[in-house]
């Protein structure tokens, strides 16, 4: 691990401080005394006992929260090794160190910090930020995963380990069937931290991270309900049991995970309740969403249910409403702050691991329990995998294939859960305490570090394996691309997935009800429109939408980005950014400059054009929209993905807005008839406004036309852009469009010439005739450069405009941000025109 | 909900849309279901609008251009048998069908017939040739705004020249058969999970 040396001095230090400071406490407890009462007063006093707990604690935060930070200055190694298994050996180092010099073990993850500090915000995050669609569609196999297998993991954990120790391979235990039980119940669940610690760098499709993922979650009641049930009946005595404690056990599931759950979603219903009305307190608002869910958290632990489901039911149930009631900057900061404290729990979290293992006292080893406590878990959890999907299988629409099992058995990783368990247990009734506290660490470390360190390989593997060696042709990228996007559409035409008659009624239920009660009343409305008019876009809305604009005297939402951007770079900087520079063009440049002799030409062509394949591949790659099925919500702990797909969503959501008014529009003006009809008249009134517009009656002609002059290469460019618009029109569209491109194909290489500019006319009017007819005199010239300059429709700007919702997609906000960005764009195009 | 559609379809018509376009009963009852909670003008047909209705398709890049492909030419609604021509052009090829009837006209959802689909997308003209200008429109709708034209040109180029065969600078659909058609052995995967989900929801 290269990333150890890495480190330096400067952990050499850290680690220094770390110790003196830990070590300090003996001896200033000694001095202490005396020196405060023999001097009376003094200016300054070294009270190291004082802050002693606390300034541990954020020692032991800075120490992980650095390692972080120098584990990513290597790329190499947090793309190899998974950072949890990182902090688990960075633990150990650290544990070792102390040890070392203390000769004491004197840190360790205590059970009661785990639950109470560290747990509550990586689940809460983890249910904050559930792709909640996808976790509904996926329940029941989560939850047949979840309960039977969790089950199945602990019953035959424990029952072999049992039959074997009968055999009398392992020696002398004290144990019984009953503490083989136990610890069976408490080695048998995925713990969610590590699973999606790992998991997070694995690229598993969606559909497998979410089943892997509401496991490890999910299977937190049976954990509980298990490990209850054994301590109890360790602690009767095998003897005692009797068929009544089994079935209370039975029962005490139930009531422990709908308990749980029902808890949670209480909460939630608090939660978006007091969300609700906060207006005035902006300021805490954050504050509500922790505090509540984790009162959510510790009222099910008082109560003995499983705090875990409340506490992630919480955060699934309310994620909705609190978003849509508190303020942007509010949303924020909860994303961030959820971000954060989870992210720093579970490097605390791995780090401790790590520690709590560098202590003598606890270790007693054990060959055969150990091995075979490894060989158990990973072949039995095979098992149940590939049992329970054969019976899944019969019933999921979606199969789960052979990689997905693989992926499936071997992800099943043990984490802090089942550490914080182990060291609960009460050794004075389960006498091998020490054992199975060793043989869970083990565990956790073989299957943290080890699996988390193959299961991407392996999952690159067996997907090599699965497709082709060779890179897919331009062709079929675009065209397999495009059949992708064929194919969502059809299912979309044809009906949505599974679940859709529940979900139809939990929507209703929700609008009718639910949202009402929860949401705020502007929210509600914003939300109608912002989600209906993505949700139930019809043409209702578009016609409003028009005559908004008409009413506005702007259609500025019409205009075409990449129209757009051209023209808004042409009024700020001389050239177009180098960002947006072809870098193929770049390259085909450099041939030109260096045309030297023809056979090294020739050569340099080549591998020129090699360079270009690949760079074409990767553009497409890139840009290419991605198909719903590719892009669906995943959640990530550490990264707050700025959502590529509520962007690419609003990209084409607006451009397909845009189509449609384009084709509104035209068959409102009457387009059958002729476009050319209503172009002409547009041009008409345009010529006429403008001519009001100037004072003296005469067009401006020098300036302009040379600016007009690199325009018109721009728009030119952006024209493919345009045509498809007029493509969709309704009926006689295509036809049209059909004349047109022949045209244009014979006189146009650079591109398809946009309908509406005619050759003959001059470019300057070919500008206007782009202003829609209803403006008022007085905008003429400025309210189309405004939308063109204008900030919705340039990408970046799309998240800044609204970050994290859904609002840009809809019709007032557009508007709105219309209003908004008048006054600040206004300006500069009108410099151009004067 | 499935009975009551069935009841509104008449039972020859069941009989034909079943013969002609291979679905099963019960897909054609569940897809004439989905047809008329489609159908809000109610009469029988579907227009555009209640195409563009249905929410996916506004961030569907090719929406609009599929729904186009559910209309005949200079047509502006569809029939319920329309619809269910169009979409079997989806429907998966089951093995007993590879063998049986060579000599009867072609299924609609045969393998040429399904790239015919996706061809017509792209051939807006109808000239039997995806030109450079036709799919840079494709193109266009397909990437992100922050392409620039100048590479999305240069993308087409390349797209065309590796599939051109003849030398006339455009896609011909012998051409786009044989660079697409390996797709279809993996859409079909797909495909056939689509119109199962058809039958059994």
């Amino acid at each position: 691990m290269s990333g150890r040396g890495a480190r330096g001095p400067g952990w050499g230090l850290l680690l220094a401080l770390a110790l003196a400071l830990s070590r300090l406490p003996r001896t200033r407890g000694i001095e202490e005394e005396p020196s405060g009462a023999s001097q009376g007063f003094q200016v300054v006093t070294f009270e190291w006992h004082h802050v002693q707990d606390p300034y541990i604690i954020a020692l032991w935060i800075l120490v992980a929260s650095l390692a972080k930070i120098v584990f990513h200055l290597s790329h190499k190694i947090t793309s190899v090794v998974p950072e949890s298994a990182l902090l688990i050996v960075l633990g150990l180092v650290l544990g070792g160190i102390v040890w070392a010099a203390d000769h004491i073990a004197s840190f360790a993850l205590t059970p009661t910090v785990f639950f109470f500090y560290l747990l509550p915000p990586i689940v809460l995050d983890a249910g904050y930020f559930m792709p909640n669609r996808l976790f509904f569609g996926n329940l029941g196999t989560i939850l047949l995963y979840a309960v039977v297998g969790t089950v199945w993991n602990a019953a035959t954990t424990g029952l072999s380990l049992y039959g074997v120790f009968l055999s009398g391979l392992m020696g002398e235990l004290q144990a019984g069937l009953l503490d083989f039980l136990l610890f069976g119940s408490l080695i048998a669940a995925v713990d969610p931290v590590a699973v999606l610690a790992v998991f997070e760098e694995v690229h598993v499709n969606e559909v497998l991270f979410i089943i892997v993922f509401g496991e490890s979650l999910l299977n937190d009641a049976v954990t509980v309900v298990l490990y209850d049930v054994f301590t109890s009946f360790v602690a009767l005595g095998g003897d005692q049991v009797t068929g009544v404690d089994c079935v209370k056990g039975i029962v005490s599931f139930f009531v422990v995970s709908l308990g749980g759950t029902l808890m949670g979603v209480a909460f939630a219903f608090l939660l978006s309740l007091v969300t609700r009305f906060t207006k005035h307190v902006r300021i805490i608002e954050p504050g509500f969403v922790f505090v509540i869910s984790y009162l959510s958290y510790l009222t099910s632990e008082m109560l003995s249910l499983s705090a875990i489901l409340a506490i992630t039911f919480c955060g699934i149930c309310c994620q909705k409403y609190v978003k849509a009631n508190i303020s942007e900057q509010s949303a924020t900061t909860v994303r961030y702050m959820m971000k954060l404290l989870a992210s720093s729990a579970e490097t605390i979290i791995f780090m401790f691991l790590g520690i709590s293992a560098v202590d003598p006292l606890i270790w007693t080893w054990n060959t055969a329990f150990i091995l075979l406590t490894l060989v158990f878990i990973s072949v039995y959890r095979a098992i149940g995998v590939v049992l329970q999907t054969w019976v899944l299988n019969r019933y999921r629409m979606v199969q789960l294939e052979l990689i997905d099992q693989v992926v499936l058995s071997y992800g099943g990783l043990r984490g802090a859960v089942a550490y914080a368990l182990v060291a609960l247990l009460d050794e004075t009734q389960v006498k091998e305490k020490n054992l199975f506290v060793s043989t869970t660490i083990i565990v956790i470390f073989f299957t943290v570090i080890l699996q988390g360190l193959t299961i991407k390989p392996l999952v690159q593997w067996l997907k090599v394996k699965k497709s082709e060696e060779r890179q897919p042709k331009l062709n079929e990228k675009l065209h397999g691309r495009a059949f992708d996007h064929i194919l969502s559409a059809i299912e979309d035409i044809s009906g949505q997935i599974g679940h859709n008659y529940l979900r139809d009624k939990w929507s209703n239920f929700d609008r009718k009800f639910l949202s009402r009660v929860l949401m705020r009343q502007s929210a509600q409305k914003s939300r109608d429109r912002i989600l209906n008019v993505f949700h139930e876009l019809n043409l209702k809305d578009a016609i409003s939408y028009v005559a908004e604009g008409e009413r506005r005297g702007s259609l500025a939402f019409i205009r075409s980005p990449s129209t757009d951007n051209m023209v808004n770079v042409d009024f700020s900087t001389p050239r177009p950014s180098t960002v947006e520079a072809s870098v193929s063009y770049l390259l085909r440049e450099n041939v030109s400059a260096v045309r030297l002799d023809m056979q090294s030409l020739e050569q340099r062509r080549r591998s020129i054009r090699d360079t270009e394949d690949m760079v074409t591949h990767h553009t497409l790659q890139q840009y290419l929209y991605k198909p719903r099925q590719e892009y669906k919500h995943l959640y990530s702990r550490h990264e707050l993905t700025p959502t590529e797909d509520e962007k690419q969503d609003k990209e084409i959501f607006h451009r397909t807005m845009r189509k449609r008014l384009e084709s509104f529009k035209s068959a409102k003006l009457g387009i059958n008839q002729n476009k050319k009809a209503a172009k002409l008249y547009k041009r008409e009134r345009a010529q006429k406004r403008r001519n009001s517009s100037i004072p003296n009656g005469k067009l401006p002609t020098e300036s302009p036309a040379h600016t007009f002059a690199i325009k018109e290469k721009d728009l030119e460019l952006s024209d493919p852009e345009e045509a498809p618009d007029d493509a969709e029109e309704t009926s006689g569209g295509i036809e049209f469009l059909a004349n047109v491109t022949k045209d244009a194909a014979s006189d146009s290489p650079a591109g398809i010439d946009n309908p509406v500019f005619s050759p003959d006319e001059d470019l300057d009017q070919s500008i206007l005739a782009r202003v829609p007819p209803w403006l008022s005199p007085g905008e003429t010239v400025v309210p189309s450069q405004r939308a063109r300059v204008q900030i919705p429709h340039s990408p970046d700007n799309f998240r800044r405009l609204s970050p994290f919702r859904l609002s840009n997609k809809s019709v007032d906000s557009l508007l709105l941000a219309e209003g908004s960005e008048e006054r600040p764009h206004a300006a500069p195009p009108e410099s151009t025109h004067m | 909900m499935g009975s009551r559609a069935s009841t509104l379809l008449r039972d020859e018509e069941l009989e034909e849309i079943k013969k002609e376009t291979g679905f099963s009963h019960s897909q054609i009852t569940r897809l004439y279901s989905r047809f008329t909670s489609l159908d809000k003008g109610e009469n029988g047909t579907l227009s555009r609008e209640d195409f563009q209705r249905i929410p996916e398709l506004a961030i569907n890049p090719l929406g609009d251009r599929i729904i186009n492909a559910f209309f005949p030419e200079g047509e502006d609604q569809v029939n319920f048998r329309g619809f269910m021509r169009t979409l079997a052009h989806f429907r998966p090829i089951e093995d007993n069908e590879k063998s049986k009837d060579v000599n009867g006209p072609e299924p609609l959802n045969s393998r040429s017939n399904k790239l015919h689909f996706a061809f017509r997308l792209y051939d807006l003209d109808k000239d039997d040739k995806i030109s450079r200008d036709e799919l840079l429109q494709v193109l266009r709708m397909m990437v992100g705004v922050n392409i620039s034209d100048e590479q999305l040109g240069s993308i087409a180029d390349r797209t065309i020249q590796e599939a051109d065969q003849d030398g006339d600078s455009a896609i011909s659909f012998t051409e786009f058969v044989k660079v697409a058609n390996f797709f279809l052995i993996l859409v079909e995967t797909e495909v056939s999970l689509l119109l199962r989900l058809v039958s059994n929801s």
